[in-house]
């Protein structure tokens, strides 16, 4: 059983927001060091790197430039290519790594700087299907959104609750790029960007970086790491299809992601205390919550609109403020915010935390990762 | 301002090649009986060679549907409010298109039929509601 037999040791960021003048390889070696620090080993001692590609601009060789800066060899490395969830995978990929042998200690790890580099990849033609104005990250998600509405009834308040709530939670974060509250008339005031997205579901856009330090529970009680926190459960899942082609728009493989790591952890719903939802978009969190089953299809809006996701409520989401509000960046920073949920050291804490549960998504909900972690 | 050409190529110039003639074509395996748009070499589905071109009937539904009310490429900016669609073919293939109606009388699962329009100079498969003029 792989439950509890790794944790992760240290977590670190750089700042969120406009950072000019830094390359993906310098936020990456700043947050690795941070997070080196933080787990309180020395750099030495990391044998593998697992690094996401950066979004915005694509390098050949990513991982090696890395470990070029880093000053590591590793015995194993890997770039990963899966969107938002490859930095969940990654973490996966590491253990499996540390259980086979084939490492001791992983650096986890991603940046990207399309904040005060290039956006164009968000904004990029869909293939020849861009003769018909098929343009952007955004309006994938947009048909999501719709096809939910039109087969739920989903409210727009639902997905206005949603902005609401990781709004709130970002205010309270002094590391928020996006720190202004937002109200639900607010957010049903801002123009349509592509309908019917409106501005405010759809997730900022961030310079950092973020990494973690995955090793053995074993190890991390040898060398004494002082805050380890155990990894429970782990699944993945790819839907694979692009939207246009995707026999249903509704459900992901999401429900597949959750399923093996609520297995993996044995543990359901029910027994998540906070969790951290990829939240690109607000349909994202509305889909995640019912196909991970905290509640059933096309109930979230209740959900959600009961104020049950906010601190306070019993399922707070996105405590840190998530992609609409902390940072854009694809998904690492949600397990930070997960580790701190466990360590009982988070701005928002939620009290009690046993077992916090972590969803990252790539692509346009191509990509699925999930993570519960706990003591 | 010119729109963005699609890129003909070996293995989709079949499909452009039939609007051009008036007929939206999608493939079909000989081997699986599986169609699908757009164009690939092998079936995804038993991953063979050998896929046929095949006329579509030009009716189907609305998957869903979104309104640009920003222009990411210039040429789409005096276009604006505009829609961009999902429909699903009888046969089955689906394909990104644009809706000929109002965009506050598009619904998911509207039954719509092709209409072939010509933009900068190729004919680009787009869908009006079944038994609008
Ligand atoms: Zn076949």
């Amino acid at each position: 059983m792989m439950r509890g037999k790794f944790v992760i040791a240290g977590v670190g960021h750089t700042a969120f927001g406009t950072l000019p003048g830094r390359s993906t390889v310098s936020l990456n070696v700043e947050a690795c060091r941070r997070a080196l620090e933080d787990a309180g080993i020395e750099k030495r001692a990391v044998d593998g790197v697992f690094v996401k590609t950066p979004t915005s601009a694509r390098e050949i060789l990513y991982g090696q430039t890395l470990s070029e800066a880093l000053g590591l060899q590793p015995r194993i490395g890997i770039a990963l290519d899966q969107g938002g969830a490859a930095n969940m995978s990654g973490i996966a990929f590491a253990c499996l790594a540390i259980e086979a042998g084939m490492c001791e200690v992983a650096l986890v790890c991603y940046a990207d700087n399309p904040r005060s580099g290039s956006r164009a990849t968000y904004a990029r033609p869909r293939g020849d299907d861009a003769a018909f104005g098929w343009f952007s990250t955004a309006a994938g998600y947009a048909m999501i959104h719709r096809r939910h509405v039109a087969e739920h009834g989903t409210p727009e308040a639902a997905f206005g609750a949603v902005a609401v709530a990781a709004r709130r939670h970002g205010a309270a974060n002094p590391n928020a790029q996006l720190r202004k509250p937002l109200t639900l008339d607010g957010y049903l005031a801002a123009a349509p960007l592509v309908a019917p997205l409106r501005r405010d579901d759809c997730a900022l856009i961030s310079d950092g970086a973020a990494a973690l330090v995955v090793m053995s529970a074993r190890r991390a009680r040898e060398i004494g790491v002082k805050a380890a926190v155990p990894i429970l459960g782990m699944g993945q899942a790819h839907t694979s299809w692009e939207v246009t082609q995707r026999p249903c728009l509704t459900s992901t493989r999401a429900k597949d992601a959750a399923r093996d790591a609520f297995a993996m952890a044995g543990l359901g719903p029910a027994d998540i205390q906070v969790a951290q939802i990829y939240d690109c978009f607000t349909i994202t969190v509305l889909m995640t919550l019912e196909d991970y089953g905290f509640c059933p299809p096309g109930q979230a809006e209740g959900f959600v609109r009961e104020g049950r996701i906010v601190h306070g409520g019993d399922l707070p989401l996105n405590t840190a403020g998530g992609l609409l509000s902390e940072t854009g960046m694809p998904g690492l920073q949600l397990v930070i915010e997960a580790v701190r949920q466990v360590r009982g050291t988070a701005t928002l804490q939620v009290p009690g935390v046993r077992h916090a549960l972590v969803s990252n998504q790539g692509g346009t909900m191509h990509t699925h990762a999930t993570l519960i972690l706990g003591g | 301002m010119t729109l963005p050409t699609p890129e003909v190529t070996p293995l989709n110039e079949a499909y452009w090649a039939g609007l051009a003639a008036g007929e939206l074509r999608f493939q079909h395996c000989p081997h699986c009986g599986h169609r699908w748009l757009p164009a690939r070499r092998e079936c995804p589905a038993c991953l063979r060679e050998g896929a046929a071109w095949e006329k579509a009937a030009g009716t189907g539904q609305v998957i869903s549907w979104v309104v640009y009310h920003t222009a990411y490429h210039d040429a789409f900016r005096d276009r604006l409010p505009y829609n961009v669609a999902i429909v699903e073919l009888d046969e089955g293939p689906r394909l990104i298109t644009n809706i000929l109606a109002p965009h506050e009388s598009i619904a998911a699962g509207m039954r719509v039929r092709l209409e072939l329009q010509s933009d900068f100079g190729v004919n680009l498969p787009r869908f009006a509601p079944v038994g609008a003029a």
